[in-house]
């Protein structure tokens, strides 16, 4: 016994030179079998340049001149949302952070009342769409709220003037409301950082003598660091993409004014030329990214894992954590979640109809084939990149997963522009030759749609995916080939079952993602064909923000499926801590 | 333990081109020259090490023989057939060559099972044969009782025996070692190498290794490889490269030796202990005499403080054998300090006068190095 516990950490000492040694090989080599790999790199290219046309699409408006339009909008209203959006983004990215690493850290590493529920119900929050919950506040919150409504009850106010009330309706209030439901993502992503570190790193840093809190700041946070960067990189583009919670709210940023300008002005060109301004402040997100990924390239140095020992608090330490953790999903799920609840009661008999199911199917249907043609993508494209990586392939693959930050609005115009041209080619091609019109082919078709989510989901699984893939040493895949597997049946046998949560992680952000997209949705829908998402937005536009409840709800209740789904999946992707 | 009759000194029949043949093999990274014009042949059922300092180039030579890598120049043949001609040439990929790689790391699959892990490499094999095959190999190596274990709940040896066998069970024309002992401690080290060599040998399958170590080279190889820089800088047997190296680089790598230089006169060398022939240097040429500790070996001096003896430092029991430092006048007056070792316990107290004979079969004499 003691003697193998002996000769068990004398390897897992011995054991962290190599792996490292083989990422170097990896990498001065550019790629793990350097050279006759072109099949990879070729698709790479091409399934990347596929998917980058819409965000080409409009960059290449840049060079469209506009004239007065581009010099009035730069000299009224470009200031606005360029403030509005860095504040909107200082904001959401601490308190992800703050609230998304603090619980997670909590609920990994601590035991005290109630952390097994905790766990997954952090996520809660996930299902609830930013305009969601912002329609949902501005109804409990407003003067004719119930809040406002008691306040004036008890104090016997009659008007708004005689007491102070913070206002829903600023930017105080969308940066809280993103707040509220984006911090999952750097919660999700730092709990499986934490869960996959190993036991032993954190037990080596104990003898070193660090505390919880130094192993921590010294040796847990600098681990996760990438998966904690990915996720506050993840909701920092959610926060810039949002259309719903700001345009409601009258807060003026990038992507309102997108809307309003192509919308509005009717100026497609000023429209795209504002997304492009946009694509700085996502360039920036992008690059913060992969500049932390690059300095942090950990394998993990053991495979061997044990149940994590948790420190139990006790006291106040153990109400403070209690609290900490039940206020994210208090104020995030619970409190709306109840609000949407009463009131789908109150309009329900009238809202849910069979219109209503088949809304439901819709989104369901579109968000499902949505995320396994997402996921597919990235895996393919992650692990052609570490197969076969040249410049030209990586450029093209980060190009591609620019298109998740970029508003939904704006690559609805991307994919439109392009396919409307094709179609009416075609159609002018076929009446000149057959005699035939085939009007438009692809143009507003589930396939567009599709194609559409692609574009701007694939960077949700393409970064997931790509994150997870160092799980699989080097020399685990170059085993695999020595055993008489191929490139494709490597990928299949090793990659996929190992990497196997962070694939179904993948899978659920794209879903959820695609359940609550709006403004692409709103474009590109084939004619009549409605969406959950739509009707909760049309219904809120017209302030029946009650009768939009059952929607909202619906929305919020099958967000929470794979929520639940995706946390025990987390649990158990450990090895050697499954029950 | 089993009884198994082990070649170890190279001599079995050989047969024309089969096995691994390494044809004036090079390769760089990003313009560094890492492997320089390697050619080597691993005869069947031979084990072959590669042997060199960190950077030499081995595990990179090692990684082309496995296809890993592919070779910028010269050509790699497996058992009389071609499967890497230079950069545009014939590539056969890792997944086609029917080499086992056993890795430094292991690099089991965490997601397999002990069994599985082994069934990885068999997946064309009809069940029955392939639950028969993974039994056989999993006794070869003493796991059979873990077959249904995952990586995580092995220790370090057992995962390597697990990996050994994952690479031998497909039956592979070829194994490649790279560095396999280093993630075991030393006492677990001795164990696991004795055993691997056994399994080698019973398979019959040719194996190339890659190590740093000397004494693991010569316990498991038949030929040893010694390579530096890139190039092979000498090939042959253990005792072949014990006992005559061709550089001082050579014997200096198999362990501490003594150095003291001399001028050649009469195609000879003094020192302090005697005359040494030194074939291949002109008259007036600076040596480089390279005495291995051993081949000091020390006696009572009576009473004569001639020619041949040295004062004791210090000496050291170090359980096999005894370290003892001389301090020893050479032809110029100065003085040197030399070890020696002798065999068992042998501690002379300091400042005694030990006689000492020279065992020239343990001297070597090159060209001093310039500078």
């Amino acid at each position: 016994m003691g003697r193998a516990q002996q000769e068990r950490l004398m390897s897992d000492v011995n054991l962290s030179t190599p792996a490292l040694s083989w990422g170097r090989f990896g990498r001065r080599t550019g790629g793990l079998f350097g050279g006759g790999n072109w099949g990879w790199s070729l698709f790479t290219i091409l399934v990347a340049l596929l998917v980058a046309t819409p965000v080409l699409v409009v960059l290449a408006h840049v060079f469209v001149p506009t004239g007065e339009v581009w010099t009035h909008l730069s000299q009224t209203v470009l200031p606005r949302y360029i403030s509005n959006s860095l504040w909107l983004m200082l904001g959401v990215g601490v308190g992800t952070l703050v609230i998304g690493v603090g619980t997670a850290w909590a609920v990994t590493m601590c035991r005290f009342p109630g952390v097994r529920q905790f766990e997954w119900a952090l996520l809660l929050p996930l299902a609830v769409p930013a305009y969601v919950i912002a329609y949902t506040y501005t109804g409990l919150m407003d003067f004719a709220g119930p809040i406002q409504s008691t306040i004036r009850a008890v104090f016997g106010f009659q008007t708004a003037r005689e007491y102070w009330f913070p206002r829903i309706r600023s930017l105080e209030g969308a940066i809280a409301m993103m707040t509220l439901v984006l911090y999952p993502y750097v919660y999700m992503l730092s709990r499986a950082a934490f869960l996959e570190q190993s036991v032993c790193v954190l037990e080596a840093s104990r003898t070193l003598g660090c505390g919880p809190w130094r192993a921590f700041r010294s040796v847990a946070l600098p681990l996760a660091r990438p998966a904690i960067v990915a996720g506050v990189a993840l909701a920092l583009m959610e926060a810039l993409n949002d259309f719903g919670t700001v345009q409601y709210f009258a807060v003026d940023t990038f992507t309102t004014g997108i809307y309003r300008t192509w919308l509005g002005l009717r100026e497609p060109a000023a429209a795209a030329q504002l997304g492009a301004v946009l694509m700085l402040f996502v360039f920036a997100l992008v690059l913060l990214e992969r500049l932390s990924r690059r300095q942090a390239r950990y394998h993990h140095t053991t495979n061997r894992y044990r149940s994590l020992p948790r420190y139990h608090l006790k006291g106040w330490k153990a109400a403070l954590a209690f609290i900490g953790c039940f206020l994210p999903v208090f104020l995030g799920f619970l409190f709306p979640g109840g609000a949407l609840l009463l009131w789908s009661f109150e309009t329900g008999p009238v809202m849910i109809d069979a219109r209503f199911f088949s809304l439901a199917w819709n989104s369901f249907i579109l968000s499902s084939v949505a995320a396994v043609v997402a996921v597919l993508v990235a895996l393919l494209l992650a692990y052609g990149q570490r197969l076969h990586a040249s410049p030209a392939s990586k450029l093209a693959v980060r190009i591609a997963s620019m298109g998740y930050a970029v508003p939904g609005s704006v690559i609805a115009v991307g994919i439109m522009v392009p396919l409307v041209w094709t179609d009416n080619t075609i159609d002018a091609w076929m009446r000149a030759t057959f005699g035939i019109s085939t009007g438009l082919l692809m143009t507003g078709t589930i396939g567009a749609l599709i194609f559409a989510y692609l574009v701007r989901f694939l960077a949700v699984s393409f970064n997931t995916v790509e994150a997870s893939l160092s799980k699989v040493t080097f020399s685990m895949e170059a085993a695999s080939r020595t055993l008489g597997h191929g490139p494709l049946a490597t990928l299949r046998r090793v990659h996929v079952p190992v990497i196997r949560s962070s694939i179904l992680t993948a899978a659920v952000l794209v879903f959820v993602d695609v359940m609550k997209e709006l403004p692409a949705t709103l474009i590109m829908r084939p004619f009549n064909f409605d969406t959950l998402a739509i009707r909760t937005f049309a219904l809120a536009g017209d302030e029946r923000l009650r009768e939009a409840a059952p929607s909202a709800l619906a929305i919020v209740l099958v967000g929470i499926i794979p929520v639940v789904l995706l946390s025990r999946i987390i649990a158990k992707s450990r090895p050697g801590d499954a029950q | 333990m089993k009884e198994t009759r082990i070649v170890l000194d190279g001599t079995a029949p050989v047969t024309e081109g089969e096995g691994l043949v390494l044809d004036d093999v090079g390769h760089s990274y990003g313009g560094r020259v890492v492997v320089d014009g390697v050619s080597l042949a691993v005869e069947p059922g031979e084990l072959v090490c590669l042997l060199g300092p960190s950077g030499c180039g081995k595990t990179t030579t090692l990684r082309i023989a496995a296809g890993l890598e592919r070779p910028e120049t010269g050509r790699v043949m497996l058992n009389r057939r071609v499967v890497s001609q230079g950069q545009g040439g014939v590539h056969i990929p890792p997944e086609d060559r029917n080499v086992g790689f056993l890795f430094q790391d292991y690099a089991l699959f965490p997601h397999l099972s002990v069994f599985d892990n082994v069934a990885f490499g068999l997946r064309h094999w009809p069940v029955a044969e392939r639950r028969q095959r993974i039994h056989e190999v999993l006794v070869q190596v003493g796991m059979e009782a873990y077959a249904s274990a995952y990586p995580h709940m092995l220790s370090g040896g057992q995962q390597q025996r697990i990996a050994l066998a994952r690479a031998l069970a497909p039956g592979p024309r070829l194994m490649l070692l790279d560095e396999p002992f280093s993630g075991l401690d030393s006492r677990l080290r001795d164990q696991v190498r004795d055993q691997t060599l056994h399994v080698l040998k019973e398979a019959g399958v040719s194996t190339l290794m890659v190590t740093h170590d000397p004494e693991e080279a010569m316990f498991m190889a038949d030929r040893i490889a010694l390579m530096r820089d890139g190039r092979i800088v000498q090939l042959g047997r253990p005792v072949d490269l014990y006992c005559n190296p061709v550089e001082a680089f050579v014997a200096n790598f198999f362990g501490e030796v003594n150095r003291i230089t001399g001028k050649v006169r009469g195609g000879e060398v003094e020192t302090p202990f005697g005359r040494l022939s030194a074939p291949g240097l002109g008259e007036g040429a600076e040596a480089e005499i390279l005495i291995r500790p051993e081949a000091l070996f020390l006696s009572p001096a009576e009473g004569d403080e001639g020619d041949g003896a040295a004062k004791v430092v210090a000496s050291r029991l170090l359980g096999r054998s005894s370290l003892v430092h001389l301090c020893v006048g050479d032809a110029q007056g100065a003085h040197l300090h030399l070890h020696s070792r002798m065999p068992g316990r042998f501690l002379p107290a300091e400042d005694e006068i030990m006689k000492v004979r020279l065992d020239r079969g343990q001297c070597f004499v090159f060209p001093a190095q310039k500078g």
